[in-house]
């Protein structure tokens, strides 16, 4: 697969388009150093749009431009079209404890009107946002002139009526639902369920089933918390309900087991109707075992027919029918095997990567350190390694791939194990759901590839 | 090996690093790493209560790696009981929960380094915090190991069951409702960023504090009536 790169970086390009509502205002904020560092990627269902988020709370969402008949070589390219800022920080007061304002997730919303419907949230908060254009504005009020200011009544002699006039589109982003107070524990996930009338927020021990409609109530459909919390031994990484059938939720947790619930059976799932999980295999036995057995990103098939899950050294594929192991298992960066000590003293062993699959789940794609990303092919069993980089890589030049050397003789191109740079990891990936076009955020860099064009 | 932001090395640096090694000490023992391992997982947990928000998740595995050492020691017999209250227990009872372990490291902090109670003739302690695979030749560094094992043993002495915090707890809901907190069913301040309230079996009397002052309010309130 070869890949043509075109960058997009802290750049934005307004093109005609006004950013409105409060994002006018925060630029003039000074943003925290770490502020830009992308934490979550996400296309929307046609591939439109493409919103990522940040720890600094701010949601930017880029579209595709319509493809012009001028210019066949450059084919739709993602600028930005809003930018609004999504969280702020709070305090808790009583537990005398800050709450972060980074965007865990950010799931979309089918598109049923006009306007696009988001979720985002951070470690308790989901907020519903409304991104909607808006091109004419209404005219000609009697109570008050062109600026706003109101007029005295006395000076009206005559009425009329206001119109509406086009004006420079401008696209607006509006909270329209805050769901707060749910979660005692960081909310990990938020998947919206097939129903579109409903979804569910995850963190760490419980996850919660919310109607869009209804903010100040949710069900706990799950609840892993036990009696003693001296007893704690595993709790809850991710969660996905299943893209068709509405009853049917997956969650991972931290020992690198998936459940399979169905909430048809009871109205609390903490019985799971699948419970997937691999035999430990004992020559590969160690004290960070669990700790790289770790689900780190759980995520269905577009079919519905698997799941690929994501641990520390490894993306592996499930059958839905089968639980007692993956059908397929593919090695991201087996080399750091035996650096997980060195790896478990500077944290990095606990980084979560996650997992995409492509339109057709014939491919997968996850982050590793260097700022590479791996891709694998499931019917021709090829992977590759690419490297997200401005100093390697030149704007629409095709990527090259790469090659980590293990040991032993070092090749002209191959990278040594211990010259990787652990402070560049790809943690968060998104691919286009119909096309070869795929998002990479490198820390606070936005990559968008796609396919050669001919 | 792999500090954050360590840049790529040229080609002949890397190469040099592979081709030297005379300077690359002998792999040290498994006890040693282990050693290693535990005190290194005990700093991560104490830093975890430092945090303003620590990491749940990073804290089970954390703590999961910690009992499961403690576990493998025990069976080896390495995991030594010293203090008197163990005697007639099983040496699988002195596995110790998680938030004590956790607990106990802030301990350490707050009342610097005790003597240790036992000290085996002839060992001087190993200095935890000491790189994973910092040898001094072939000592076994049991001498810091049992002081580490001290410090937690005598938190476990000085402290009551009931005033136990957990590493994990959320804090308790009923401390958000004002009337259990005038009953006294929950007392005391928050101590530091992170920490919830102690429960009330510990020390005395932030409750009977709030029904003393209740009293004399009432008392006060008598008196304005009648006169």
């Amino acid at each position: 697969m070869e890949r043509r790169k075109r960058e997009k970086g802290k750049e934005r390009r307004k093109k005609g388009k006004k950013t409105g509502g409060r994002a006018g205002r925060e630029e003039e904020t000074k943003r925290k150093p770490r502020a830009d560092i992308i934490s979550t990627v996400e296309f929307n269902h046609t591939g439109e749009l493409l919103a990522t988020g940040d720890k600094g709370g701010r949601v930017v969402i880029f579209q595709r431009e319509q493809e012009s008949k001028n210019q066949v070589h450059r084919r739709g390219e993602y600028n930005v079209y809003s930018t609004f800022q999504s969280h702020e920080p709070e305090f808790d007061y009583l537990k005398s404890l800050e709450i972060e304002e980074k965007i865990n997730k950010i799931r979309w919303l089918p598109q049923q009107n006009a306007a696009y419907f988001l979720l985002s949230t951070n470690d308790k908060t989901v907020k519903l946002w409304k991104v909607s254009e808006r091109d004419k504005r209404p005219e000609g009020y009697n109570l008050k002139d062109e600026e706003g200011r109101l007029r005295d009544p006395a000076t009206i002699t005559t009425l009329r009526v206001p119109v509406l006039r086009p004006m420079d589109l401008m696209v607006e982003a509006t909270p329209r639902r805050v769901f707060a107070n749910a979660h005692t524990y960081h909310i990990n996930s938020i998947s919206v369920n097939s129903d579109y009338e409903t979804y569910m927020s995850a963190d760490d021990l419980r996850i919660n089933l919310w109607n869009f409609e209804i903010t100040n109530q949710s069900f706990n459909i799950v609840d892993i918390k036990p009696a003693n919390m001296e007893e704690l031994t595993e709790v809850i990484t991710a969660a996905e309900f299943h893209p068709h059938h509405c009853n049917t939720f997956v969650y991972s947790s931290s020992k690198g087991t998936i459940r399979l619930c169905d909430m048809r059976a009871s109205a609390l799932c903490d019985r799971h109707t699948k419970f997937f999980e691999e035999p430990e295999d004992p020559s590969n036995r160690s004290f960070f075992s669990e700790i790289i057995s770790s689900i780190s990103d759980v995520k269905f098939s577009h079919s519905g027919r698997y799941i690929m899950t994501r641990d520390y050294l490894t993306v592996k594929v499930w059958d839905l029918n089968m639980e007692n192991r993956p059908i397929e298992t593919y090695q991201v960066h087996d080399y750091l095997r035996s650096k997980l000590c060195s790896l478990y003293e500077n944290d990095c062993i606990f980084d979560k990567f996650e997992c995409v699959w492509n339109g057709s789940d014939s491919v997968i794609m996850t982050g590793s350190y260097n700022n590479f990303f791996r891709m694998f092919d499931r019917n021709t069993k090829r992977d590759v390694t690419l490297e997200a980089s401005r100093e390697n890589s030149k704007p629409r030049a095709i990527l090259k791939p790469r090659k980590v050397c293990v040991g032993g003789k070092r090749r002209k191109d191959e990278i040594s194990v211990d010259s990787l740079d652990f402070s560049k990891k790809i943690l968060h990936t998104a691919w286009h759901p119909s096309e070869n076009i795929i998002a990479v955020a490198a820390t606070n860099n936005l990559y968008i590839f796609q396919d050669k064009v001919n | 090996m792999f500090a954050r932001g360590l840049k790529r090395k040229s080609a002949e640096d890397a190469e040099d690093a592979d081709g030297g090694g005379a300077g690359v000490p002998a792999a040290p023992s498994y006890t040693l790493q282990r050693q290693s391992l535990l005190d290194m997982s005990l700093v991560k947990l104490q830093l975890c209560h430092m945090l303003v928000e620590p990491n749940l998740c990073r804290s089970v595995l954390i703590a999961n790696t910690v009992r499961q050492i403690q576990e493998e020691m025990t069976q080896d017999g390495t995991w030594r009981v010293v203090a008197p209250q163990a005697a007639g227990r099983a040496p699988l009872d002195r596995l110790v929960s998680t938030e004590i372990l956790c607990r106990s490291g802030r301990e350490q902090e707050g009342e610097g380094d005790g003597p240790l109670p036992d000290p085996a003739p002839g060992q001087a302690p190993r200095r935890p915090q000491s790189s994973p695979w910092g040898l001094d030749g072939s000592r076994e560094g049991r001498g810091g190991f049992q002081k580490s094992l001290d410090h937690i043993f005598e938190t476990l002495e000085n402290k009551t069951p009931g005033s136990v915090e957990e590493l994990f707890s959320d804090v308790d809901s009923s401390y958000y409702d004002l009337d259990a907190v005038l009953t006294g069913m929950v007392g005391g301040t928050p101590s530091g960023p992170g920490l919830p309230a102690f429960a009330p079996a510990a020390a005395a009397p932030p409750s009977s504090t709030c029904r003393s002052d209740l009293g004399e309010l009432e008392h006060a309130v008598e008196i304005l009536v009648e006169t």
